[in-house]
């Protein structure tokens, strides 16, 4: 009877659950996030990063937290009161809904939607009306200029960066997120190394799109102070930057389902085993690596200069370690419950990968001015990204017809035609700046 | 189109489309004002049609402040105009007053001077590139820039005590003999140098974005620049070849061997090769002047009480910005009667409608960064 009742209520409750878990957890994630983004930038900047709040700055998420949450709420007098309160709620609310089609690993996943691509890049793409409203909203300059460009740009990066995932499509052949997945085990090749064009156009077109620099025009800091959120402070404020920082996981993990093979560990087609045993080598990786970490921190530990520093040392090999047992342990276990963990771990692995490519870009360019973003978009991304679609369309057909067995064969030669496509466009714009110069500006 | 847009002056109040221009007030809060400027734009969607730059925010009176002071107890008081380069700032003063006594520093004195000058030459422009990229939005090159610059303050440091506002100089020639060990610190600065700003250019020169966000943009021709009263780094990278310390030299500069980068354009990526390659120049000197100081005493013999005879002096110098001059009269008192400041910031602000004018908001603070100002200059 209970068990009957269970069976009926479990599809409903139980993706309500994830949906609190990850609402719940999401936003300490995000500060998480944040804390290591300043620590990636200080070392890329040759300096130390937050240190003061708790050992190693660990704690200085939940500092800025409180700070955060503790601050006056202020609504300018002439702004639209009502549009200045819905906005960031949008931005936010949008990017965490995107969360419910992504697959972190097999196992996990709220909806499996046969359109699951199609629902989370219209999902994000609905977050641009928070940017918009809100800047519009807080009736100031600065805010308006930057609603405006996030406008135009999200207009112009979307479709290039979407076709830039019609290539990868047209291999899955579905647009279900399990499936796409699924496919890549399939064919035994994650689809960047066959449509690597694709790929680089979705990355530069995602981070447009998260309005992340070279990007970063609606928020330019040294031009329009915060672009869209300059009047924002406080809760507001912080709900539009985890609104930010959810879109730049949702954006990693869309190409992380298409192009790097979602949870599927590198090279999913080997099966070589540990001598003498069944396990697969290279499902031992995760543990591995999580028991040299731990070694190296217990290495360090003695090596911290304060007290609290030696316990969080410690804390943190006995994390990883534990984390080793963990990942090792599910080898021994039953094939679901294994295939779900090790896929968590890969698949967090490379959305973590794609995310610190973002900071590495972020740290290394400057930014690009308005018209010239437009004139990337627009000019070279786009164009690229339409033939692109067709080349590996044609390419699909030849192998289907024709029997190019191998997939690598003709990514080869896709790419080989893509880059000359890419070198013709860029020499184009040169040419068409050049001849715009000659004949004085505009 | 050009044209148009020169012509568009105060009264356009419809634009292309029909829609209102705005009015946007960049500053006297704004993080890349450089301190508390305040430019006024006009703008057209995000073209500027027009700008204002609204300055006197910082102003302290020290051209007054002169007037009832002694001259030695003025000297700090320069120091703190320029703040980032505040040893040329003394340079400038302290040769000033000596012109006006009559008097010369001694040969070990212009040295010094000369090394410390062009170390500060070398930090002030680090401070530009480092905040010049960040406002193009380059986040990591100030870290650089300022991981050097520190060398360079902690070599001020040592030597008078003071960093920032250094007042290292007295009239007449120098204050302090010396640290032990303060050639070799100026040549292990220098040497690792090279190193240091190839690797500025490799994050920048070729940049694609870099290139493109001040390639043509903020061009001022060599005449606009002479009009305009605009020195230094600005008037050089249009191609003019005009340096004070080669014009008309000062301290020991006629004793080092250095060339003067020109540009052709004018725009602001050729400011920024100019001021990359002047921190090359300056550094040849310093390594020239740090092989062969003279010795002897560091002080002339000014008496105590400085009492110039009436009259009135004009002494300029190449600082890190341009041409910085004083003109100084003297009424036969302890106390000058009038200290005027000619300084490179201001001059050089004056350049900005002209550059700004059809620029996207985006380039104004290209062009704010580009000119270098320092609000404690331009206001005083």
């Amino acid at each position: 009877m209970i068990h009957g009742i269970l069976q009926t209520i479990a599809p409903f409750v139980i993706p309500v659950l994830c949906g609190v878990v990850i609402v719940a957890i999401f936003p300490l994630m995000a500060g998480y996030i944040v804390l290591l983004e300043r620590k990636v930038m200080a070392d890329m900047q040759a300096r130390l990063g937050p240190m003061r709040v708790g050992p190693h700055g660990l704690l200085q998420p939940l500092a800025d937290a409180f700070k955060l949450m503790l601050k006056e709420d202020i609504i300018p007098t002439h702004a639209d009161w009502l549009l200045f309160w819905v906005a960031p709620v949008i931005s936010v609310t949008m990017a965490l809904v995107a969360f419910a089609a992504l697959p972190i690993g097999p196992a996990f996943q709220i909806a499996d939607i046969n359109v699951g691509l199609l629902f989370v890049l219209g999902v994000s793409s609905l977050g641009i009306y928070g940017i918009t409203l809100g800047g519009w909203a807080s009736n100031s300059h600065y805010s308006l200029l930057g609603a405006l460009r996030s406008a135009a740009q999200l207009v112009s990066y979307e479709t290039a960066a979407v076709l830039g995932l019609v290539s990868a499509l047209l291999l899955a052949g579905s647009l279900s997120m399990k499936e796409i997945v699924q496919a890549q085990a399939d064919q035994g090749v994650w689809f960047l190394f066959v449509v690597p064009v694709g790929f680089f156009i979705y990355f530069v077109g995602s981070i447009a799109e998260t309005n992340r620099a070279p990007f970063d025009l609606p928020e330019a800091e040294s031009e329009l102070v915060a672009g869209y959120m300059t009047e924002y402070s406080g809760f507001r404020w912080a709900l539009y930057f985890l609104a930010e920082y959810a879109n730049m996981v949702v954006v990693a993990a869309i190409a992380t389902t298409l192009f790097l093979g979602g949870w599927l560990r590198p090279f999913p087609g080997s099966h070589q085993t540990l001598p003498g045993t069944s396990i697969e080598l290279l499902d031992a990786l995760p543990s591995i690596l999580f028991f040299v970490v731990a070694l190296y921190s217990l290495k360090l530990a003695p090596k911290q200069p304060v007290k609290v520093q030696k316990l969080v040392m410690l804390l943190v090999a006995g994390l990883c370690a534990l984390l080793a047992a963990v990942m090792a342990a599910a080898l021994f276990a039953p094939d679901p419950v294994k295939i779900g963990i090790h896929g968590a771990f890969w698949f967090l692995a490379k959305v973590g990968a794609y995310v610190y490519a973002f900071l590495w870009v972020r740290f290394t360019f400057p930014r690009y001015r308005f018209d010239q973003l437009m004139r990337l978009g627009w000019r070279f991304l786009i164009p690229l990204s339409l033939v692109n679609v067709i080349v590996v369309g044609s390419a699909i057909v030849v192998q289907q017809n024709w029997g190019w067995k191998h997939p690598l064969v003709s990514a080869i030669v896709t790419t080989l035609i893509m880059l000359g496509v890419a070198v013709f466009l860029a020499y184009d714009d040169d040419k068409h700046q050049a001849a715009i110069q000659a004949a004085g500006g505009e | 189109m050009s044209d148009e847009r020169t012509n568009s002056g105060s009264n356009v109040t419809t634009t292309v489309l029909g829609a209102d221009e705005i009015i946007l007030n960049m500053g006297p809060q704004h993080p890349s004002t450089h301190g508390v400027l305040r430019v006024k734009l006009k703008l057209d969607g995000e073209r500027v049609v027009e700008s204002e730059c609204i300055i006197g925010y910082l102003h302290r009176g020290v051209e007054k402040i002169a007037e009832h002071r002694s001259y030695q107890q003025f000297a700090p008081y320069v120091d703190r105009m320029d703040y980032v380069a505040a040893v040329s700032n003394g340079l400038g003063y302290c040769e000033a007053v000596e012109k006006l006594l009559g008097a010369e520093a001694p040969p070990r004195a212009r040295v010094i001077r000369t090394i410390l000058t062009e170390l500060q030459r070398i930090a002030s422009h680090l401070l530009w590139l480092g905040t010049h990229a960040l406002d193009i939005g380059a986040l990591t090159p100030v870290f650089y820039c300022f991981r050097e610059r520190e060398e360079i303050l902690k070599i001020f440091e040592k030597y008078c005590g003071a960093r920032l506002t250094t007042h290292a100089f007295r009239i007449g020639g120098l204050q302090y003999e010396t640290y032990d060990g303060f050639e070799q610190d100026v040549k292990r600065f220098c040497e690792d140098f090279t190193h240091r700003i190839d690797e500025y250019e490799t994050l920048l020169t070729e940049n694609r974005i870099w290139v493109g966000r001040t390639k043509g943009v903020g061009i001022i021709s060599a005449e606009d620049a002479i009009a305009l009263g605009v020195t230094g780094p600005v008037l050089r990278a249009s191609g003019k070849k005009w340096d004070i310390r080669k014009a008309m030299p000062y301290a020991a500069y006629d004793q080092y061997e250095f060339e003067i980068p020109t540009r052709p354009t004018g725009d602001t990526y050729d400011r920024y090769l100019v001021r990359m390659e002047e921190m090359r120049q300056s550094r040849r000197i310093c390594l020239q002047a740090v092989e062969n100081v003279p010795s002897g005493p560091i002080m002339a013999r000014v008496g105590k009480v400085l009492k110039p005879p009436p009259g009135e002096v004009y002494h300029s110098i190449e600082a890190p910005k341009g041409e910085l001059g004083y003109y100084i009269v003297s009424d036969g008192t302890t106390q000058p009667y009038r200290v005027r400041v000619r300084p490179p910031s201001f001059i050089n602000l004056q350049a900005f409608d002209r550059m700004a004018r059809g620029a996207l908001v985006a380039d104004v603070v290209a062009i704010i960064g580009t000119i270098d100002i320092v609000l404690g200059e331009v206001d005083r």
